[in-house]
């Protein structure tokens, strides 16, 4: 090895020493954004959209089924016959047409609504935005499932509300845990704003509310005075049988309820829509305006004539048939490749798997192994504002064919047997969480 | 001096490793650089692709800006070499030394650097001789406070500062998530400092130091690539005669292991002014919230005049 030569400083004159935290505003930022800072966590997420990983981590709805010729004829017409009025600014409330469509989408889950009690959001996403605009003061408290969705949690967390989680289990929300949360926190003298629930293939959980626990659902939130915001973007895609019938369908003053056609039709064109009591619609359509003037009129238009002109419902048991063989392909995988005391939950329908790991894993602290392994899933912290969930994933089978989807689970239990193996040698406390916002980027929501 | 350079210029970005954000952004700060420089410039990942690109129009030069494994342990390096295409900074043999922390350190101490007391253990080891009892010898060898690290990585993934025992197994845990072999290093309290060293073919000069601030403490990796969340002082603020240590302990680091360049090293200096190594960075990060640019824009070059003088070094004839 050469040794040390004579050392060459850079010849500028020593400058006055000059402090940066290269960032002029770092301390004029709300408290709000206190936390959004980077992650290790979703810096892994950007290796996991290289092609050689397999991403169970995606939330992406598969749309190469869709009939690209017919939306593009439609969408050519929509520009010759109505090019004016759908490159304008229209309604806050949204396209009437659309709105008296979205209520024929709407009584197939039982719900019997007028396009008038309709606001068209930017996605369902803007829709828990502004329901949470309109109700919300900092330290308010929203009652959420236990996983919950992680862009809700996000939305809430941006408004400063207090997130109280309640148990769910294979039935979804567990009626007495949510009376013994409203109770706990009505205790401690704070106030609960509503319950955020996803009663239908649950976002991560992959679990449905029983058909016996929605009426009782429905009377503890009565007897507590509590709104419900039903967020449904799943309904439609069940595997079995019909549609189940919605919170909202049963009950109209109470029920706050959240709709998309991300998943029955594509998450490009940002729409979704919400149905409110009259008092709280007439709110959300002059949040609606100060947040965006007006949903996007093009994309509601290219949904409208797509609803219209072609037979949608048929597209959506197509792709019902194809995420159940990719569900299918996946518990198939579970069963064969997971380690004993490993469980998942087995989803009726929607896009995802809640996988609890053996004891003493943490999911997040594995993800760099998986990473390494070429396969990607949400660790279950991600889905919790209180840090729960360390021993938890959330898996997605939406996106990759059944073959890759085996594929990746028999590398996730390669990596698991390896962290286990490592918990052996150890022992001892899991890792201490890192700092930073983990919550995943939007294709993985 | 620099060479001229025609052609076009490969930032070769991102990769397959657990740093490939941060690898994409230097990539893509370095690519405005040597546009802004007046060089035609491509960016390319590292996949199946590539070979096929660089065979069928072989650039003028390649600028390798891939972090952790694979970038900087030399592998796409050698590959380069066996392509027979210029590229700016260290040879692959160089950067196995650099890459590998319990290799570079011993280098670096046996030049004469004082280096934090240290143990490179496998996951096997603990496995084989039972974790209690190898990590108990690790305490009493080490003492505390002390941090764990992967001995390949980078970006502070997987390394934890352990003030008590009971921590350790869960900071080994997660080290070996990031790789097979773990770091075991005396915690050296003092002010961390990243020095680069450029090598425009006149010598390797120091840069002016960075002093680095985390305004959590821990210079972790929220607090390396989020704005505002560390304070940098350029040049950090040192006694000239520490100063001088800083960058003689820098440009040893990138001597002796045979750098090429452009390298950073991560020291810190205690409080009796003592100058510790820590680790050398072959591709150091160029990031918008990275140091290197920092002190680059200290000295009397500016980052796209700098990086242009290292692709116009890198295509001169004897690849200095």
């Amino acid at each position: 090895m050469p040794g040390p030569s004579l050392v060459r400083v850079s010849s500028t004159p020593v400058p006055q020493g000059r402090s940066t935290r290269l960032d002029s505003y770092v301390d004029r930022y709300a408290a709000r954004t206190q936390g959004m800072t980077a992650s290790e966590i979703r810096a892994l997420f950007s290796v996991a959209s290289r092609p050689e990983v397999v991403s169970l981590a995606g939330g992406m709805p598969n749309i190469t089924g869709l009939p690209l010729d017919v939306v593009s004829q439609s969408l050519t017409e929509l520009v010759a016959q109505r090019g004016t009025v759908a490159m304008q600014y229209a309604s806050a409330q949204g396209d009437p047409v659309l709105r008296e469509q979205i209520t024929e989408v709407m009584r197939l889950e039982g719900i019997n609504a007028h396009p008038d009690d309709v606001c068209v959001t930017v996605g369902s996403q803007q829709a828990v935005d502004l329901v949470t605009r309109i109700f919300c003061d900092p330290g308010d408290v929203v009652l959420c499932e236990a996983p919950s969705y992680v862009g809700a949690l996000g939305v809430f967390r941006a408004y400063q509300c207090d997130v109280v989680h309640v148990a769910m289990d294979d039935d979804g929300l567990v009626p007495e845990a949510l009376r013994q949360a409203i109770a706990a926190v009505q205790a401690s003298g704070r106030r609960i704003k509503f319950l955020y629930t996803i009663p239908n293939f649950h976002n991560p959980a992959g679990v449905s509310l029983a058909a016996a626990r929605r009426a009782e659902i429905l009377d503890i939130c009565a007897e507590a005075d509590l709104l419900v915001l039903e967020d449904n973007p799943y309904g439609l895609l069940g595997f079995e049988g019909e549609p189940y019938r919605a919170l909202r369908a049963d009950e109209s003053e109470r029920v706050v309820y959240l709709g998309s056609f991300s998943k029955t039709f594509a998450p490009g064109f940002r729409v979704g829509w919400v149905l409110a009591p009259h008092a709280v619609r007439e709110k959300l359509v002059l949040a609606q305006e100060s947040a965006t003037l007006c949903p996007p009129t093009f994309s509601q238009l290219a949904v409208s004539s797509y609803l219209a002109d072609h037979d949608w419902k048929g597209q959506v048991k197509q792709f019902r048939e194809m995420y159940r063989e990719r569900r299918d392909a996946m518990l198939a995988a579970l069963q064969d490749q997971m380690p004993p005391g490993t469980t998942w939950t087995r989803p009726a329908g929607g896009f995802y798997v809640w996988v609890t790991l053996p004891e003493g894993i943490d999911a997040k602290a594995m993800l760099p192994r998986a990473v390494t392994a070429r396969v990607a899933y949400v660790p279950g912290t991600a889905f919790y504002a209180d840090g729960f969930g360390s021993s938890c994933m959330r898996l997605s089978y939406c996106y990759p064919t059944p073959e890759r989807i085996t594929e990746g689970v028999r590398r996730l239990g390669g990596v698991i047997d390896a962290e286990m193996d490592l918990r052996r040698t150890f022992g001892g406390p899991l890792p201490r969480g890192e700092r930073g916002y983990d919550g995943p980027q939007s294709d993985l929501t | 001096m620099s060479h001229s350079v025609t052609g076009r210029v490969v930032v070769l970005a991102g990769g397959l490793s657990h740093e490939r954000d941060v690898s994409l952004k230097s990539g893509r700060r370095v690519s405005e650089a040597l546009r802004a420089a007046g060089l035609e410039v491509e960016e390319s990942d590292v996949d199946a692709h590539l070979l096929d690109a660089l065979r069928a129009d072989p650039p003028a030069c390649v600028v390798p800006l891939v972090h952790g494994e694979a970038g900087e342990d030399g592998s796409i390096r050698e590959v380069l070499e066996m392509l027979d295409l210029p590229y700016v900074g260290s040879t692959p043999g160089a950067c196995r030394l650099a890459f590998d922390k319990p290799v570079a350190k011993q280098v670096l101490a046996s030049a004469g650097i004082s280096t934090p007391r240290s143990v490179a253990l496998p996951h096997e080891m603990f496995r084989e001789l039972g974790a209690s009892t190898v990590i108990e010898l690790l305490v009493s060898t080490i003492g505390l406070p002390l941090v764990v690290k992967p001995a390949r990585g980078g970006s502070a993934l997987g390394v934890s500062v352990v003030r008590d025992v009971a921590d350790l197994p869960g900071a080994m845990v997660g080290c070996f998530a990031y790789g097979s072999v773990a770091l075991v290093e005396q915690f050296v309290s003092g002010h961390e400092v990243a020095v680069g060293v450029v090598d425009t073919g006149e010598g390797p000069t120091a840069l002016p130091a960075v002093g680095i601030s985390p305004r959590s403490g821990v210079y972790d990796y929220a607090a390396r690539y989020t704005a505002g969340e560390t304070e940098f002082h350029t040049p950090a603020d040192l006694a000239p005669e520490v100063a001088s240590d800083v960058a003689r302990v820098a440009v040893t680091a990138h001597e002796s292991l045979g750098l090429r360049h452009l390298s950073r090293s991560d020291l810190i200096v205690d409080a009796d002014g003592t100058v510790w190594f820590l680790e050398v960075n072959v591709a150091p990060g160029m990031t918008e919230t990275s140091s290197v640019p920092l002190a680059i824009e200290a000295s009397d070059w500016d980052l796209a005049g700098l990086c242009a003088a290292l692709v116009g070094l890198a295509v001169r004839p004897d690849r200095a």
